[in-house]
């Protein structure tokens, strides 16, 4: 079971991709730390960048992995393999080097520089956000057979969480700010992975002024800890239920 | 050995498979002949699990296919395009292979892969590999674990000469060990020293499944080709034959 995994992990590792990605957020992190005298401001600064650059990384190459393994994937179907172990093996292989490239390019940055728990929780954000997309990646892979476009619905997505989401609430908020928006406002953001990892950061961080309206919301009705508990625990939904979709649809795909 | 009741598939508003029923015993080695699109390679992706038919049952052994995986132990399938993950070596493709099919290795098959020279390429990428090369492991993966069942997809399409005849060889070889060999080829001579029966679809149809003396006979031509030919003009007259 645990032998497919490995060997895609060993393929992806030996691709210069994943190496880029990891060094690209290593001197990223080094560098935030080193220009910025102030941790706390060097954190914020990685903290945005963490939350556009791993759900576009994730989502793109899990993308693009799953359609360059499709013949291989249909050869180890053809062996006595169920679907589900195939389709788990393929996502552990990438969600794992998904992980050990940010874990490697932004976590020793963090460990040398800010060790502590706002550093920890930025990982930990980091980490989600990774598993995230690389689940919702492998949802859109297996709904479209063809490469340009399950490309650009990836794509698509990314821009809509990392851009127009937050476009498209502060709007909602303002033309309904005669009305009582709290609990919506919890519903909106639970439906925007990269909003909650920025809140579950930042709940931490304890910067009141740049909570946004969603993070002040969080932490004037759940308080700090229960915030942080509930934005996790919604990440981890994120992590799942796409997993599941794409299971029972590829469970009845046509290879 | 495979039987197949009443399969149809759709695919696109295309119906891919239209109602076949065939059955398939040891020691067969059936050509599954047709113009490109007319249904072959979905049949054999339909016994192996890979396409999902609309209707229709398969039984290999007796055993309905969707209850487990696990009669897939019983085939060896060389696809038509073998693409392998670009940084895999050659021996770790085999080993992982084997390791997914809990094989008992004194039952394992070298043959082919002594033959092409497998072993010589035990370090290499599977980058670096050729299109032929790679089919050339395509093959001996197919053969590998001595399975009672042969399902090859265009199997000579871009081997050189030499290889191509090994493999025929080999395939005959199996055959006379009294598995079932499925094949589909558009190269009529190939198939001709190989086979002993042939399926012939069209537009997701059965068109007809005969031995081979009995077509010579009906057709009175000695060639595959010819027979094949002959038997389309008869009832097809403008039908391709590619």
């Amino acid at each position: 079971m645990l032998r497919l995994p490995r060997y895609i992990i060993y393929d992806i590792l030996r691709n210069k991709i994943i190496l880029a990605y990891t060094l690209l957020l290593f001197l990223i992190s080094t560098g935030l730390f080193q220009l910025e005298e102030n941790n706390d401001k060097a954190l914020l600064g990685l903290l945005s960048v963490v939350l556009i650059v791993v759900p576009l990384v994730s989502l793109i190459f899990t993308t693009i992995h799953y359609y360059n393994s499709y013949e291989f994937m249909e050869l180890l179907l053809s062996q006595p393999q169920s679907r589900w172990s195939i389709l788990l093996s393929e996502y552990s292989g990438v969600a794992v080097s998904l992980l050990v490239a940010y874990g490697t390019g932004v976590g020793l940055p963090l460990l040398i520089y800010s060790p502590g728990p706002t550093g920890f929780y930025l990982l930990l954000a980091g980490l989600l956000l990774s598993l995230i997309f690389c689940s919702l990646a492998f949802l859109i892979a297996v709904l479209s057979r063809d490469k340009a476009k399950g490309i650009g619905i990836a794509l698509l997505l990314w821009f809509y969480f990392a851009l127009i989401y937050d476009g498209v609430l502060l709007l909602l908020l303002f033309s309904l700010s005669d009305y009582p928006l709290e609990k919506l406002t919890f519903l909106f953001s639970a439906l925007n992975p990269i909003d909650l990892g920025r809140i579950f950061v930042m709940l931490k961080m304890d910067i009141g002024a740049l909570m946004g309206y969603t993070g002040a919301v969080y932490k004037n009705f759940l308080g700090k800890e229960t915030g942080i508990l509930f934005t996790c625990l919604v990440n981890l939904v994120w992590v799942i239920v796409p997993l599941l979709l794409a299971k029972k649809i590829f469970n009845k795909k046509d290879m | 050995m495979i039987r197949i009741e009443h399969i149809s598939k759709e695919y696109r508003r295309i119906q891919a498979l239209d109602d076949i029923n065939l059955f398939f015993s040891r020691g067969q080695a059936v050509s599954l002949i047709g113009p490109n699109g007319s249904g072959k390679t979905t049949l054999i992706k339909c016994i192996l699990g890979l396409v999902l038919p609309d209707h229709g049952r398969i039984f290999v052994h007796t055993q309905p296919i969707e209850t487990s995986p696990a009669y897939r132990n019983q085939i060896g399938y060389m696809p038509q395009i073998g693409r392998y993950p670009d940084q895999m070596k050659v021996g770790q493709l085999f080993k992982l292979l084997k390791d997914l099919r809990h094989s008992d290795p004194a039952k394992l098959d070298y043959e082919l892969y002594e033959e092409f020279n497998l072993s010589n390429l035990f370090e290499s990428r599977m980058h670096t590999l050729s299109g032929g090369t790679r089919q050339k492991v395509s093959a001996a993966l197919a053969f590998l674990f001595n399975p009672e069942i042969l399902i090859l997809d265009e199997p000579t399409a871009g081997l050189d000469p030499l290889s191509s005849e090994l493999l025929k060889k080999k395939i005959i070889v199996e055959k006379e060990k009294n598995k079932l060999v499925l094949i589909t080829s558009h190269i009529l001579s190939d198939l001709e020293d190989l086979c002993t029966h042939v399926v012939y679809l069209q537009e997701g149809k059965l068109i007809f499944y005969k031995d081979l003396p009995t077509l010579q006979q009906e057709t009175r031509e000695q060639k595959l080709s010819r027979a094949i030919a002959h038997f389309m003009k008869k009832n097809n007259p403008i039908a391709p034959l590619n």
